[in-house]
């Protein structure tokens, strides 16, 4: 059975329709790349996968893990094994990093019907998965993203990810405005993490970041609908010829 | 109710027969509340139409007829719900009055005086004298005048030249609600000498919530170089008023932060006045107020710079829920010398609910012309896009709305140094938070429409 299968999906922003008509089947355990150019519906779509509740979706289904996503909302969704790594992480001043993750296990944990893990358990789980991504044992007491530079923001969301162990991560352009040092602890963070049941869509506009995890999928998005699909060497293609290709190409086939 | 005539009578009624009561006070204390009183009928209460009072409402005082609160009996099973956790030095007033009983007072040596302050006027009264009532404005703020004419007790501190007290110094004092409406007023004074440090907590409960009216004063007294934490908490009961005023005088390059957090009460002033007297003397002024149902809390902040290069930094943050109204009043005063002023002041608040109100007012006054002053203020809701973070990591939209709370609190919480002061603070906050976060789960669904609307 599939993990992800989105249907037909429209959705508007104020009002706007950003997606027209996405079709897409993810998986256990497959890593699927969705390409695109600014303001094709990239991030709309992870938001979407991650139940913002401004975004409208007026049009086709999504299911996850047998379930409607769609009936759920994002703390449902993460609770059901969803996770979405943000573009932008928020800051949240006065709340450490540790209490706020520890807090959100614990809610996916009760939901699930498990037990909430304490202090003492968490705490060495966090600091493994924090030297997977290189971060400093300080990073623990600082505030959520508060003062992090911009790599440690993404690292940040990786620690996350790494913690809530998701059936399901969408990294929303993680390796934007990465340097390729932190690039390369970000993916390797990420490919640590891969195995046969848990899967994941990156969303990205440059191909570097699939030179370092490299997908079973490439998707190539376009105007709010997925123009080409391939394997990794259409990212490759893609980066050659720029999006002006596909866009053309698709020109071509409406003709 | 009763008039502003039947008001000043009884209060005179009520100061003569406190004179029995204090005969055995140096007769320049008599004097001094002899004047206090006299100043009191003269100015009588303060109304709206007072613009520092502006905002404030206090007929709730001004029309009860208060009687001065005398000894309760209090036992410590009493004061265990309070949750008050291992303090060296505990003092504990009873409606004002320190009870030996229920207090435990670390021995200090180095000449460090912590004491009631009726058992220092008794022994060394001369101790007392010149600093009590210096400082205050007994002129123009009737509160402090009335306080000043009925000093009786409170805390005395004096820390002497270069001696550093580590652990706080934590004075409770519990108001016990009589029959009918009773009032107190806890007087205290602090004296840090050069290069000294000391850490002061005054902690303001009611065991009922009967009317009560508690009107306290507290002069502290920071010398050259000397490093003073002062923290102050209200939480008193729902039928209680609670004014109360800090007055600060900086010397030299002297270091004050006070603290406030106001959680309990029904009508609170909260008056905090550093004057920073000294060149090079710095000032943090730091507050949470957390009000809910009808509660009024206004805090009223005057910060004068009187010598050049000092600095004062502001930082007051405001929940409100139900109907409550907040008020910020930051007052600042540059006088003429005080160049190289920097004069930093932040107020934030958070409204919970459609009918909480909140009044901030800046006021900058200044007299120098190389200086800088900032202010700021906002008002808002629940940060939308930090509350769909939290809700994609799994959790539920009450518990990120009471992390969020909890969080626009620990800005405050965080500034405090002491962390024994700062873990009672956050457990109080933390208590008071499961009410607004409640409150905070009824309202959810209208939010979540009202965000929707904004998006769209």
């Amino acid at each position: 059975m599939s993990l992800l299968e989105i249907k037909n999906l429209h959705a508007n922003v104020n009002s706007n329709e950003i997606l027209k008509g996405i079709d897409l089947t993810v998986n256990p355990g497959e890593v699927h790349s969705i390409m695109g150019p600014n303001g094709s519906g990239k991030s709309t779509l992870a938001q979407v996968l991650a139940r913002r509740e401004s975004y409208d979706v007026t049009d086709g289904s999504i299911t996850f893990a047998g379930k409607d996503l769609l009936e759920m909302k994002a703390e449902d969704a993460a609770c059901e094994g969803l996770f979405m790594a943000f573009q932008y992480p928020v800051e949240i001043p006065g709340i450490s990093n540790a209490y706020f993750l520890r807090a959100a296990l614990n809610a996916i944990r009760k939901y699930r019907g498990e037990d909430e893990m304490d202090a003492m358990d968490f705490l060495p789980l966090l600091k493994e998965k924090m030297r997977l991504l290189e971060m400093d044992e300080r990073f623990l007491n600082r505030p959520v993203n508060e003062g992090f530079s911009g790599g440690e923001k993404k690292r940040n969301e990786i620690v996350q990810m790494a913690v809530l162990e998701p059936k399901l991560a969408v990294l929303d352009e993680t390796d934007s405005g990465l340097d390729i040092d932190a690039l390369k602890i970000v993916a390797k963070g990420v490919n640590a993490m891969r195995n046969k049941n848990r899967s994941m869509i990156l969303v990205t506009h440059y191909q570097r970041l699939l030179d370092y995890i490299v997908p079973d999928f490439v998707h190539v998005l376009v105007n709010g609908r997925i123009v080409k699909s391939g394997g990794p060497e259409l990212a490759l293609e893609l980066e050659q010829k720029g999006y002006s290709w596909t866009e053309s190409e698709l020109a071509g086939a409406r003709r | 109710m009763i008039t502003a005539t039947q008001s000043s009578e009884k209060y005179s009624e009520i100061f003569d027969q406190f004179g029995s009561r204090t005969a055995a006070q140096p007769h320049w204390l008599q004097t001094l509340r002899k004047e206090a009183f006299a100043r009191f009928a003269e100015t009588g209460f303060p109304t709206t139409r007072d613009e520092d009072w502006r905002f404030t409402n206090i007929s709730a005082v001004s029309n009860t007829a208060f009687e001065l609160a005398g000894i309760e009996r209090v036992s410590k099973e009493q004061l265990m719900p309070l949750g008050i956790s291992g303090f060296a030095t505990q003092l504990v007033f009873i409606n004002g009055l320190f009870s030996e009983k229920l207090s435990t007072l670390a021995t200090y040596g180095k000449g460090v005086k912590v004491a009631s302050l009726a058992a220092q006027l008794a022994s060394d009264p001369a101790s007392v004298e010149p600093h009590l009532g210096k400082y205050l404005n007994l002129q123009r703020d009737a509160f402090c005048a009335l306080n000043t004419a009925f000093v009786e007790d409170g805390i005395y501190i004096s820390v002497p030249q270069g001696v550093v007290v580590e652990e706080p110094i934590y004075a409770l004092y519990v108001t016990v609600p009589g029959a009918t409406p009773q009032m107190n007023h806890p007087r205290n004074l602090i004296v840090a000498e050069k290069n000294s440090q000391v850490t002061v907590v005054e902690d303001y409960v009611s065991l009922g919530d009967g009317v009560t009216f508690s009107n306290a004063a507290t002069e502290l007294i920071a010398g050259d170089n000397a490093s003073v934490q002062h923290y102050m908490i209200v939480r008193e009961g729902e039928g209680s008023n609670n004014f109360s005023t800090l007055r600060i005088q900086q010397g030299r390059s002297a270091n004050v932060a006070t603290h406030s957090l106001l959680l309990g009460g029904s009508l609170i002033r909260n008056n905090v006045h550093p004057v920073l007297a000294g060149e090079g003397s710095e000032c943090l002024i730091n507050g949470l107020f957390m009000a809910n149902g009808r509660q009024h809390m206004d805090n009223y902040m005057l910060v004068e710079h009187a010598s050049p290069h000092c600095d004062s930094r502001q930082f007051y943050n405001g929940i409100l829920n139900g109907n409550s109204h907040g008020v910020f009043h930051g007052r600042i005063i540059v006088h003429k010398d005080a160049q190289k002023t920097d004069a930093k002041q932040t107020n934030r608040n958070l409204l919970l609910s459609d009918d909480a109100q909140i009044d901030t007012k800046p006021q900058l006054e200044i007299y120098a012309d190389d200086v800088k002053c900032t202010h700021g203020a906002t008002i808002g809701q629940f940060d939308d896009s930090a509350l769909f973070y939290l809700r994609s990591r799994g959790l539920p939209e009450s518990s990120a709305r009471h992390l969020l709370l909890l969080a626009f609190a620990n800005e405050c919480l965080d500034r405090m140094h002491s962390t024994q002061v700062r873990d009672h603070l956050e457990k109080l906050v933390v208590g008071a938070l499961p009410e607004a976060a409640k409150f905070i789960g009824k309202r959810s669904a209208e939010g979540a429409e009202r965000n929707l609307e904004e998006v769209g």
